[in-house]
C-alpha cells in the first residue's frame, strides 16, 4: 500500500505520541526550562524539569507546536530521562544524537540500555536528512535547559 | 467539482519536453514539481544559453576593449533591454540587475530608505510580506528613525484597503512596499488601487513581484508603480541575478548602495564620482551568465505567452482548488477572489513536514513550513503550511495526483 516504506519512520509509538503526548504539558512545578526551536521551519517546543531531592530528573513536561516526530520525539525523551542526572541527560543526548543521525550507536553504557530502547522508534530518522532536526529540537531545549541556557536551537545540528 | 477548462492555447506536453528535469524519477516515482514559486525549473534554453555563453563568447564586461568582452557586454546589456520590454519600462536604464529580489529590496531601502528619507517619515508594508519585504524595513526603521506600518491581511487573504488608507492618513508615508502576489496565500494585490492611493498621499509604491511575474504580464507604466523587484529563478532563468526597476529621476537622486568597481566615473585617493544610472548601483563584476540566461528566460516566457500562462494558471489553481476542498479535514488557507497558482493548505491530525514528507516519498515536492511569512502565519493562527505551486510545466494531471495522494496522506494520519 502506499506509505508502506514510510512505517520506519512513522512508526505506531510515534504517530501515537506525536497525536497523545504523554507528557506534553508544562509542569505545575518545575526548576529550569527552556524554550527550543527550528528558525528554517517553525517548529517549536518548550521543556520543563523538575528535580528530585537526590538532584535526578523527576519529570519532564513539554508544550511544543511541531510535527509528529519532534512531538513524539519530546515526548518519548521525557520518558527516557527520568531518574537521571544532568551529566547522565546530556550523554544520553549525545547517544540519541548519533541513532537519529546515522540509524544506530555503538557502545551504549548499559545503564543507559533502557532508555536507549524507548528512543530506538526514532532510528528511522535517520533516513529522512531533513528530519534529523525535528528528532533532536527537544533534546537542544532539554540540554540547554540544563545549562540555564533558556533557549536552544536545532540549527546547532 | 468544477468543470475543467483545458487552455487550447497551452501545449503543456510540448512545454514539459522543454524542460529536461521533469523527465526524472524521484524515488522511483515521476518527479511531480510542485515547489515552482519557491525556485522555477529551467528550460532547455536557458540551460543551453548558459552553456554556450562558457562556451563561445565569455569574458568580463564594460571594461575589456578585446572581442570576447565586447561580445559578453553586448548580450549582457541585451538582457537589460529584454527586462525593459518584459517589464514596458519607458527607459531601458531604469533597469537595475541585483543577485534576486531580496538585494533589489535592500537596494531600495539603503539606497532611497536612508538616503532620501529622514526620521518622522513613514513607510508602509503589509501583513502578507515575504521576510524580505519585511526585514529590510525593520532595518531602515531601527537605524534611521523611519517608522513603520503594516497594512492587515483579512481573513479572506486580501489586503485591508481601508486599514490602508487609516495608515496614509497623516501624510507622513513616503513609501508603500508590497507584494503583488503573496507567495503564501496566492492572493494577487490591486496594485494599481494601492498606486492610486499611495500618490494621493504623496507616497511612491515598490511592488514585490516575485510570484507575481511569473504568472501575470506585469507593466510599470500602466500600473503606475515607483520601483518594482523580481528575481529571475522563479521566472525559469538562472539563480543569482534579480532586477530592480525604478523610475529614472528617482533612481538618479538615489545615492549609490555598494561601492566599488563598475559604478564609478572617476576615482581619485580624495573622492569618487558615480557612473550614471543603471551602473551606479551595479557594482563590482555582475553575474554575467546569468543575465544571459536569463534573456533567454524571458524569451521562453514571451514566447509561451503571458496569455496563455495565465489561462494556464488559472485552469491549475481553479482545478487544484476544487479538488483539494474535497479532501476532508484538509483546509486552504486564503479565500481571495483573484489568486493564483499558489495554494498553501493545513491537513486536521498532520502537521506540515509530514504532509510533505509522505507526499516526497510518492515523488511530489512541496514546500512545508512558515514560506518566509511568519507574521502572516501568525495572522492566521498557525505556525507552518504545506504549499504546492504551479509553474507553466504543472499538468492538471499532477494537481490529481496531488490531490488523490493527499486523500491517503490525510488516511494515513487520521
Amino acid at each position: 500500500m502506499m506509505f508502506e516504506d514510510l512505517r520506519d519512520l512513522y512508526q505506531e509509538v510515534i504517530l501515537d505520541r506525536g497525536r497523545h503526548p504523554r507528557n506534553g504539558s508544562r509542569l505545575a512545578a518545575f526548576d529550569v526550562r527552556a524554550k527550543g526551536d527550528n528558525p528554517m521551519c517553525g517548529d517549536r517546543v518548550e521543556v520543563f524539569v523538575a528535580w528530585d531531592d537526590a538532584g535526578k530528573v523527576a519529570k519532564v513536561g513539554f508544550e511544543a507546536r511541531g510535527c509528529a516526530i519532534s512531538v513524539a520525539s519530546a515526548d518519548l525523551m521525557a520518558d527516557s530521562v527520568a531518574g537521571l542526572s544532568a551529566a547522565e541527560v546530556r550523554d544520553l543526548a549525545g547517544y540519541f544524537a548519533t541513532l537519529a543521525r546515522k540509524g544506530s550507536a555503538d557502545d551504549i553504557p548499559a545503564r543507559f540500555a533502557a532508555a536507549i530502547e524507548g528512543l530506538r522508534a526514532l532510528a528511522g530518522v535517520h533516513e529522512y536528512p531533513s528530519r534529523v532536526k525535528c528528532a533532536t529540537l527537544p533534546w537542544h531545549a532539554l540540554v540547554a535547559a540544563l545549562d540555564g541556557a533558556g533557549e536552544a536551537s536545532s540549527e546547532r545540528d | 467539482m468544477n468543470s475543467i477548462t483545458r487552455p487550447d492555447s497551452l501545449d503543456v506536453a510540448g512545454i514539459r519536453s522543454a524542460f529536461p528535469i521533469l523527465a526524472q524519477s524521484v524515488r522511483g516515482k515521476p518527479l511531480v514539481f510542485l515547489d515552482s514559486a519557491a525556485s522555477a525549473q529551467k528550460p532547455r534554453v536557458v540551460i543551453d544559453a548558459l552553456c554556450r555563453a562558457m562556451e563561445t563568447q565569455y569574458a568580463n564586461v564594460h571594461r575589456g576593449l578585446h572581442w570576447m568582452s565586447e561580445r559578453t557586454t553586448e548580450a549582457y546589456e541585451e538582457t537589460r533591454d529584454a527586462v525593459a520590454g518584459l517589464l514596458n519600462a519607458a527607459d531601458r536604464h531604469e533597469i537595475i540587475f541585483t543577485r534576486n529580489s531580496t538585494e533589489a529590496i535592500n537596494l531600495v531601502a539603503h539606497s532611497y530608505g536612508r538616503g532620501l528619507l529622514k526620521a518622522g517619515d513613514a513607510v508602509v508594508i503589509s501583513e502578507m510580506e515575504h521576510h524580505s519585504n519585511i526585514v529590510p524595513w525593520q532595518m531602515l526603521r531601527d537605524d534611521h528613525g523611519v517608522e513603520l506600518r503594516v497594512i492587515p491581511v483579512s481573513d479572506v487573504g486580501e489586503l485591508d484597503l481601508d486599514a490602508f488608507d487609516a495608515c496614509l492618513a497623516d501624510g507622513r508615508v513616503r513609501l508603500v512596499a508590497v507584494t503583488h502576489m503573496s507567495n503564501v496565500l496566492g492572493t494577487y494585490t490591486p496594485a494599481g488601487e494601492i498606486v492610486t492611493r499611495a500618490h494621493a498621499a504623496g507616497a511612491l509604491v515598490l511592488l514585490d513581484g516575485s510570484q507575481a511575474i511569473v504568472h501575470r504580464r506585469v507593466d510599470v507604466q500602466t500600473i503606475g508603480c515607483d520601483f518594482y523587484v523580481f528575481t529571475g529563478h522563479k521566472l525559469y532563468g538562472p539563480t543569482g541575478i534579480g532586477v530592480l526597476w525604478g523610475r529614472r529621476g528617482l533612481l538618479e537622486r538615489m545615492p549609490p548602495f555598494l561601492g566599488g568597481g563598475d559604478m564609478i566615473s572617476s576615482v581619485t585617493m580624495e573622492r569618487s564620482t558615480w557612473a550614471e544610472v543603471p551602473h551606479k548601483f551595479e557594482a563590482g563584476t555582475p553575474a554575467i551568465l546569468e543575465a544571459i540566461g536569463l534573456k533567454a528566460a524571458i524569451g521562453f516566457v514571451e514566447d509561451v505567452g503571458y496569455e496563455a500562462i495565465g489561462r494556464h494558471e488559472q485552469a491549475l489553481t481553479q482545478h487544484a482548488l476544487a479538488r483539494l476542498d474535497e479532501i476532508e479535514g484538509l483546509h486552504i488557507i486564503g479565500a481571495a477572489p483573484d489568486r493564483g497558482g499558489v495554494i498553501s493548505f493545513v491537513m486536521d491530525g498532520a502537521h506540515a513536514h509530514d504532509v510533505a514528507t509522505l507526499l516526497d516519498r510518492q515523488g511530489i515536492a512541496v514546500r512545508a513550513g512558515h514560506h518566509c511569512a511568519e507574521p502572516l502565519m501568525q495572522r492566521f493562527g498557525i505556525d507552518s503550511t504545506a504549499r504546492a505551486s504551479f509553474g507553466v510545466y504543472t499538468s492538471l494531471e499532477e494537481v490529481d495526483v496531488l490531490a488523490d495522494t493527499l486523500a491517503r496522506v490525510r488516511e494515513f494520519f487520521k
